[in-house]
């Protein structure tokens, strides 16, 4: 059985209703039975599942088509519209305390979800925002914890409060408050040990924490691989010391993350920032209706433009659009567009975030190009002269011998870059535009550059 | 509290109806979708062959399937009496260094010369977390500094068992998300040293898997499968509310058995998979 994902499975559910002239109610049925399954499987809890499929099913049936699209786009639309509202349609920032007063946030969670790990991307990412974190080392159980945060906290620039494992938490929680207060950290962020939910004594140390620190917001982290158990854990941490938003990490595995829909269906609690990888720069913000259409398969297109404005030397991008369309695509240009490529993390990435990219495609493309296939491109273009470079027309049978020698490749290599340079030229000459703002065609279209 | 809770209880007869909230309450623990169906075919067939008329009736065939599907050969643990190289493997988070300090402490305590290889270089502070289970244990650590090439820290940990004469090599790695490339491709040299340098050694791999994880452990239990060998799953977190459903699937459509549970913190929370035990916290129903 092939691993079909989520966004997968509901367009070909989707595909199949485009293909009638009308949405009946039998339609409706048969596509929100798929959609029931589809969520089932993406570890969507299974009561969230029934209330969301009825909301929509209540919807579907009997509205109106909208003008301009197609039977199969209302449901879409539909779906869509319920998922945003289970999921909110905001982005929630962590609020912080007004003026001097320290903000005292609490990282909270099973074992192994990421707390030290996000403790320490969210001390980075408020230190690049110009408040001055505090680490404070709370787990005095798992070994070696405390070195963990110490090393992470290094990393980041962060300073990092330890009193070893011989002092309670709570204790280690209001020294940490004093230092903070002492030495202007105005974020102050307290990394606990990972506790089962149904431990009582654990919970009730969360419980003495909270009591003794004013704890602005307590963050649940949960990792996204998380079953239909996610409801439980989040719903009793809820209940027992109460939760104000929750990270989700490990987003960057191929899970397809029901657990986040859940959580939010069932505490109302906002999900702040997602963890995308192991490197401490790795932590987004979380856009509740990307994910919504990023789960129904339209693809997260949104974040993919932004990344790419993020990252994309604008000046660059546009002179080298001018020169594109005058045909003058030079090999300097090519490695330019890859290496920016590179920048937003690798092709996978990007591509990943395209609509209609499932993991058999992806999987197929990183398999052609991987990076060790762009580093010899990289070395190809780097043995070339800067005449060679921006006068690819000179290329010669000696040149060609030269640069593969001294790129340490075969002569073959090189000619298959000359050649996919010249289609990659002549296919640029038709392109819209490259950084079109917000313009898919141009954004995809410059995705194509390099090969 | 087993997701049945009172579901057997709350039908009268066997109909579609009982079917079909059936199959939805098993997904719920996480069994999924294709076990769930396959299970509840063969219990349709079991019903219709045995005349059984009682829901409370359906609960006892389909436990004893269940059973049947989840039994752990003793075969499988012969290893743990033979000159053998373990490597843990994983996704970041499941409790692998943990697992790792408890199975030194199980091998040690039954008079086992254990070694262990702390090759997780990459998360902060792991080299640590490892020693100190080693000290607790009692047994010998190989380690390098956090960044150094895993695969050394293999190499050494190897020519250590050996000068040694150690029963059992147990190599701790670094978490890995099954859908990275590079450290599956990474993974897969670890492999090859200890194929290479420790022929000698019976070779065994073991998964950990969080008890928690949903779906998304069957694709995790699949392209590890890939680039190794798996001979069995250890499901870790087995003391939450979550009670490791996904295990059935993976042994339904993987047929990789589960060879230890985690249960606790302590060393002493780790045995055997015990197939009677799951079955029966998988399907326990709450005090009437």
């Amino acid at each position: 059985m092939a691993f079909e994902s989520l966004s997968e499975k509901l367009q070909n559910v989707f595909r199949n209703l485009r293909s009638k002239g009308r949405l009946t109610e039998a339609d409706v049925k048969t596509a929100l039975k798929e959609v029931k399954m589809a969520l089932l499987e993406a570890d969507v809890n299974f009561r969230v599942v029934k209330q969301f499929v009825k909301s929509v099913e209540e919807r579907a049936i009997g509205s109106d088509v909208m003008n301009g699209l197609n039977p199969g786009q209302m449901v879409i639309k539909i779906v869509n519209d319920e998922m945003v509202t289970l999921m909110g349609s905001e982005t929630t920032e962590i609020a912080f305390r007004p003026g001097k007063s320290i903000t005292v946030l609490m990282m909270t969670g099973l074992q192994g979800a990421g707390k030290t790990t996000t403790a320490a991307k969210l001390a980075g990412k408020y230190k690049l925002k110009g408040k001055n974190p505090l680490l404070v080392a709370c787990d005095i159980y798992r070994p070696a914890a405390i070195k963990q945060l110490q090393v992470n906290g290094e990393k980041q620039g962060v300073e990092v409060f330890s009193m070893g494992d011989g002092h309670s938490p709570v204790d280690i929680a209001k020294a940490a408050i004093e230092h903070a207060s002492k030495n202007d950290n105005r974020l102050v962020i307290l990394d606990t040990a990972g506790r089962l939910h149904i431990d009582d004594d654990m919970m009730q140390e969360l419980e003495a924490i909270k009591e003794a620190v004013d704890v602005a917001q307590t963050i649940l982290v949960v990792d996204a691989m998380t079953g239909q158990d996610a409801v439980n854990v989040a719903k009793t941490f809820d209940e027992r010391i109460g939760i104000d938003g929750v990270v989700l990490t490990k987003l960057d595995g191929d899970t397809r993350g029901g657990a986040a829909l859940s959580i939010r269906a069932v505490t109302g609690k906002p999900i702040l920032y997602a963890g995308m990888g192991e490197k401490l720069s790795d932590l987004e913000q979380f856009y509740p209706d990307r994910m919504a259409s990023r789960i129904l398969g339209m693809g997260d297109v949104l974040t993919l433009i932004e990344k790419a404005q993020e990252e994309i030397d604008e000046e660059k991008a546009a002179e080298m659009e001018k020169r594109m369309k005058r045909a003058e695509f030079t090999f300097d240009d090519y490695l330019t567009s890859m290496q920016q490529m590179k920048k937003m993390g690798g092709l996978t990435s990007v591509l990943s975030m395209m609509p209609g990219m499932g993991g058999s495609q992806l999987k197929q493309i990183e398999d052609a190009v991987d990076d060790k296939k762009m580093a010899r491109i990289e070395a190809i273009i780097y043995s070339m002269t800067p005449e060679e470079r921006s006068k690819p027309s000179i290329m010669n049978p000696s040149r060609k011998r030269r640069i593969a020698a001294g790129a340490g490749v075969d002569i073959s290599e090189v000619n298959r870059l000359v050649k996919q340079f010249e289609q990659a030229k002549k296919m640029m000459k038709s392109m819209p535009g490259l950084t079109g703002k917000g313009k898919r065609g141009g954004m995809f279209g410059g995705l194509k550059l390099p090969f | 509290m087993g997701f049945f809770k009172n579901f057997f209880r709350g039908f009268s007869k066997i109909d579609d109806e009982f079917y079909e909230e059936l199959e939805e309450v098993m997904v719920m623990g996480d069994i999924g979708i294709h076990a769930t169906e396959e299970l509840i075919e063969t219990l349709k067939d079991q019903v219709k062959e045995n005349r059984i008329k009682e829901p409370e009736g359906c609960r006892t065939l389909l436990m004893e399937s269940v059973r049947e599907m989840m039994q752990t050969d003793p075969e499988a643990y012969a290893f743990e009496d033979m000159t053998s190289a373990i490597l843990v493997i994983g996704v970041n988070g499941v409790g692998k260094t943990t697992t790792i300090g408890k199975l030194a402490a199980k091998y040690k305590s039954q008079g086992k010369r254990v070694v262990l290889g702390a090759a997780d270089t990459f998360r902060a502070a792991a080299g640590e977390q490892l020693t100190e289970w080693a000290n607790r244990a009692g047994v010998d650590i190989v380690s390098g500094q956090e960044g150094s090439d895993p695969g050394a820290v293999v190499f050494d940990t190897i020519q250590a068992a050996k000068s040694r004469k150690a029963d059992i090599l147990l190599c701790d790695t670094a978490g890995r998300l099954h859908n990275k490339k590079n450290l599956m491709e990474e993974l897969k040299k670890l492999n090859r040293i200890l194929e290479r340098e420790f022929p000698e050694a019976h070779r065994e791999t073991l998964v950990v898997l969080d008890a928690t994880t949903g779906q998304n452990a069957l694709a995790q239990a699949r392209q590890f499968s890939e680039v190794a060998e798996i001979s069995g799953i250890i499901l870790t977190k087995m003391d939450g509310t979550a009670k490791g459903g996904i295990a059935v699937a993976i042994k339904s459509e993987l047929g990789i058995p589960v060879k230890y549970v985690g249960t606790g913190e302590r060393a002493e929370d780790l045995k055997r998979f015990d197939a009677d035990e799951f079955v029966e916290a998988l399907f326990a129903q709450e005090e009437a």
